[in-house]
């Protein structure tokens, strides 16, 4: 029938753009994770664990994974602990202007990474913002060196670019709130606080798991804010796939890193959105 | 003769069975109501007839032709949508002359069609204006011209009014019968309101879970409904019981009725359907007794609300300029008028 | 000051202090931009407009500016051109695998950038595009299909259904709807759209970095600039792009509101 053609020839070149550029090129890094090198690092087809022994055997590798991924927690934790203030201040504080407000923590989102990550040069550096802000204050009177290039400065960079992906769906939760449950815990005697703990954060806490998974899945991902904030033992698991695929040339080892990051964001994303969907449903129920 | 004839029309969403094996013929000219409760089928009826679904079984023949199969673009029958669905790029003009630009007629006849329309609507001073700058009871004007614009075989209209509020919503029901008479179209029309359909139609098809009880004028809806479901959907109706004693004669509450028994064998328990108007307080003791549980004052008249001896309760209208007052607790009698009780089995 | 008001305050400051957390930043890099001192030292001594002429010398930069743009000109107009039909597709029938298509066609946004890019390094050479430009383009191609997809599905979920079934009762073929009622309704977000996917591909680094060769992009050239040290041209640059930026995606969230 014609609808049908038509269906398909507006569909076709999406999907055959995707087969070819997204998922073969996906697929061929898990195929490629089973190749070999030879002694001069030249790759060669085969099938062969090799570099999943060799992943799990070198405590660089495995080590290094898990590393980045109690980093990747403490930047989730910092950016919920900096977003809770932010969204509870725009949902339940702000009259006016909210959705300005909404604006402002959406923009930084949409602008450029590299500027975000590279005006923290300017504030972390030796002769930077804050050393001198410092010294001039008669606080320090040198410089203090671990400021810049630094696992410090790589955090700070990454819960300054990843808050805002953490605020807007706490922020989204809370709006969802009705307002006639937080009225009806006041008219029932609960403080603000207790309104909080008892009443808000529970009922946010969907949107405040999904906003740390963003945090937690893009820092693991992330390999600019330790290239260019990091000090020389500042390793990230992503900086190690690219060095494998950069200076040190072991493509396979390379792919079978990336294929254990990916396995362990599947892993995290799917415990999340476990976590979520149960509590949602517990929500759900209690109305 | 028949402009339009559904036969044996089934539709299925999944597993459910909304319209069944559904046959409706529509004459030329006539102004057609499918009246029934919501999520009965009415839309996706009308729908089958514009062409936006197609029937899982059976057939749509329009003139002769059956159109089960053809897309909406290709059929002679327009539709003014419940919420108007006025292109919101267009002006008034532009959104009449649609249909007509796509039949690629010429622009001298567009326009002549357009001017038309719009004084036929009364909507020739806002010619140039957009859907969002026009209220509600004119972008319902615009979307009839634009579908009346296309002169199709038959305008269909799904719940035009329902948008508006009551006063715009009774002057517009008048508009749009005066239009079809003046037109002499075919209108099917579908509502959920029974006075609507009461007060417009030439006939009503009563539509009840994807089937048509029964199809006829109003007053033969009103009068003799053809099921308790049409008799309880349309018009105000008490529910009484009582038992066939004779051909055309009941017993209820000890009391004789004189009304269409069909063919329900005597000694046969019968459900006895009668509208407020029919029922009267009588001054003689030999009238269905009953108790006055409530009064309420209604205007034009009183609604009483009345307890019989077998415990079903009454409702019936009082004329507010009767001389006896009733209130709560009075012993009363009741008359039926004869051959005006509607019996079911 | 009783301690409700103190609470009150407590919030909207700590609220607050959040905000300027995430402005302050690029309001120094505003700043300095304006500094003639070469440190990027507090406090600032001079002003001075030196850094932005000193850009529009810089031949290097200027080139890397023409190749960002030209990249996003290219990847945006193809990304529209493959994702609106698609979009409309999605959006009007009910398909096998249409819940498939949603989670890979955002795979570029979702997974991250290192995996996509590493990926995309093996794999192009064998489709014979090879590590270039072209490949960049390639690349960018396929995550503003993501921003496409997902943007011109939501206009079109917003949309009255009923518009696109009054035009064929009204004798509209399904090209006709399309060209006449639904494209005039959605041109504000294609505007929207192409400002968004414009701005993404010119700040775009992690797929660009696996797959450039020969010149530089904006983001990789500043990337290189920062590389050999502070130069304050980096902050007049990051100035411009942070207006330039700003500027679209305002104008793409207005766009994308309106009705
Ligand atoms: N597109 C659809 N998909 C699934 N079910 C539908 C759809 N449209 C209508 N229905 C169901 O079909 C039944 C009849 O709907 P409809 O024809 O719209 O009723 P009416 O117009 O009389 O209120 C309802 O139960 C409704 O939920
Ligand atoms: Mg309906």
């Amino acid at each position: 029938m014609k609808a049908w053609l038509r269906k398909y020839s507006l569909l076709l070149p999406l999907v055959v753009w995707l087969l070819v550029f997204l998922v073969l090129p996906y697929c061929f890094i898990f195929i490629q994770s089973f190749f070999e090198t030879d002694s001069f690092g030249k790759t060669i087809p085969g099938v062969s664990i090799d570099s999943y022994q060799r992943a799990f055997s070198n405590s660089l590798y495995i080590g290094t994974i898990f590393r980045t991924l109690i980093y990747a927690v403490l930047v989730a934790f910092l950016c919920i602990l900096l977003s809770l203030p932010l969204a509870y201040w725009i949902a339940f504080k702000v009259k006016r202007n909210k959705t300005l407000l909404y604006t402002l923590i959406s923009l930084p989102l949409w602008v450029s990474y590299i500027i975000r990550a590279y005006a923290w040069k300017i504030i972390l550096g030796k002769e930077g913002l804050l050393n001198t802000f410092l010294q001039w204050a008669h606080i320090t009177d040198k410089p203090v060196e671990y400021f810049l290039y630094s696992t410090f400065s790589t955090i700070v960079c990454l819960v300054y670019i990843l808050t805002p992906f953490v605020a807007i769906p706490i922020y989204t939760a809370f709006e969802q709130i009705p307002k006639s449950l937080i009225e009806a815990a006041k008219d029932l005697g609960a403080g603000s606080f207790t309104t909080f703990r008892k009443i808000i954060f529970p009922l946010a806490l969907p949107g405040i798991i999904s906003g740390g998974t963003f945090a937690l899945v893009l820092t693991m991902g992330d390999f600019l804010s330790p290239l260019l904030l990091g000090g020389p033992n500042t390793l990230f698991i992503s900086n190690i796939v690219q060095n494998l695929f950069g200076t040190s040339n072991d493509r396979p080892l390379g792919s079978a890193v990336g294929i254990l990051i990916l396995l362990l964001i599947f892993l995290i994303l799917g415990i999340a959105a476990r976590s979520e969907k149960k509590l949602s449903s517990l929500k759900s129920d209690s109305r | 003769m028949s402009i339009l004839i559904i036969k044996n029309a089934d539709k299925f969403y999944g597993k459910n069975h909304v319209v069944k094996s559904l046959n409706l013929e529509v004459d030329d000219s006539e102004f057609l109501t499918i009246l029934g409760p919501s999520g009965c089928g009415k839309t996706t009826t009308l729908r089958m007839i514009a062409g936006f679904e197609t029937p899982d079984k059976g057939s749509i023949i329009l003139k002769g032709e059956d159109i089960t199969y053809l897309p909406p673009y290709k059929r002679h029958v327009n539709t003014v949508f419940q919420n108007y669905a006025l292109f919101p790029n267009m002006n008034v003009s532009e959104n009449i002359a649609f249909g007509l630009q796509q039949q690629k007629k010429d622009k001298a006849t567009v326009d002549k069609k357009v001017t038309e329309m719009l004084a036929m609507v009364r909507m020739s001073n806002f010619a140039k204006r957009k859907p969002a700058e026009l209220s509600g009871g004119q972008q319902q004007r615009v979307a009839i011209a634009r579908a009346v614009a296309n002169n199709p075989a038959i305008l269909l209209l799904d719940e035009p009014l329902g948008a508006l509020d009551l006063k715009l919503r009774k002057q517009m029901q008048f508009e749009l019968k005066s239009l079809q008479q003046q037109l002499n179209y075919t209108f099917i029309y579908v509502t959920h309101d029974q006075e609507e359909a009461l007060t417009m139609s030439d006939r009503i098809a009563v539509m009840n879970e994807g089937v048509i009880d029964q199809l006829g004028t109003p007053e033969e809806i009103y009068n003799s409904p053809s099921t308790e479901f049409v008799a309880g959907f349309i018009g105000d109706i008490n529910k009484l019981s009582g038992k066939v004693t004779a051909q055309n004669e009941l017993v209820c509450n000890g009391q004789n009725i004189i009304a269409n028994t069909k063919n329900i064998p005597n000694g046969k328990e019968a459900k006895i359907f009668l509208r407020p108007e029919n029922i009267f307080i009588t001054q003689s003791n030999n009238g269905i007794p009953g108790k006055i549980l409530q009064t309420v004052f209604a205007g034009t008249h009183t609604k009483l609300e009345i307890q019989l001896s077998d415990g079903n309760i009454v409702h019936i209208n009082e004329p507010v300029n009767s001389e006896r007052r009733y209130t709560h607790g009075d012993s009363i009698h009741l008359e039926v008028k004869q051959h005006t009780a509607i019996i079911f089995e | 000051m009783n301690t409700t008001s103190l609470k009150n305050f407590l919030v909207s400051f700590s609220g607050i202090a959040v905000l300027l957390f995430l402005y302050f930043p690029l309001v120094v890099i505003v700043l300095f931009s304006f500094n003639a001192d070469t440190v990027n030292s507090f406090p600032i001594q001079h002003f001075s407009l030196k850094w932005y002429s000193v850009l529009f010398r810089d031949d290097e930069l200027l080139q890397s500016i023409g190749t960002s743009i030209s990249i996003a000109l290219i990847s945006t107009a193809v990304a529209l051109l493959i994702g609106i039909p698609a979009a409309y597709a999605m959006h009007k029938y009910d398909f096998k695998g249409k819940k498939l298509i949603d989670k890979i066609v955002l795979m570029p946004i979702t997974l991250p950038g290192i995996v996509t890019g590493v990926a995309m390094l093996s794999f192009f050479p064998f489709v014979g595009v090879k590590i270039s430009l072209t490949a960049v383009t390639f690349g960018h191609i396929t995550f503003l299909c993501a921003i496409v997809v997902t943007q011109m599905l939501a206009r079109f979920k917003r949309l009255d259904p009923y518009l696109e079934q009054a035009a064929y009762d009204l004798g509209a073929t399904p090209s006709a709807t399309f060209f006449k009622v639904i494209l005039p309704n959605i041109k504000t977000a294609i505007i929207g759209c192409v400002l968004l996917c414009l701005v993404l591909s010119m700040d775009e680094i992690p797929v660009t970095f696996f797959l450039i060769a020969g010149n530089n992009t904006l983001p990789l050239e500043i990337y290189a600039m920062m590389r050999r040290g502070i130069t304050p041209e980096v902050n007049a640059i990051s100035t411009l792009i942070f207006i330039f930026s700003t500027t679209a995606i305002l104008l793409s969230m207005r766009l994308n509101k309106e009705k």
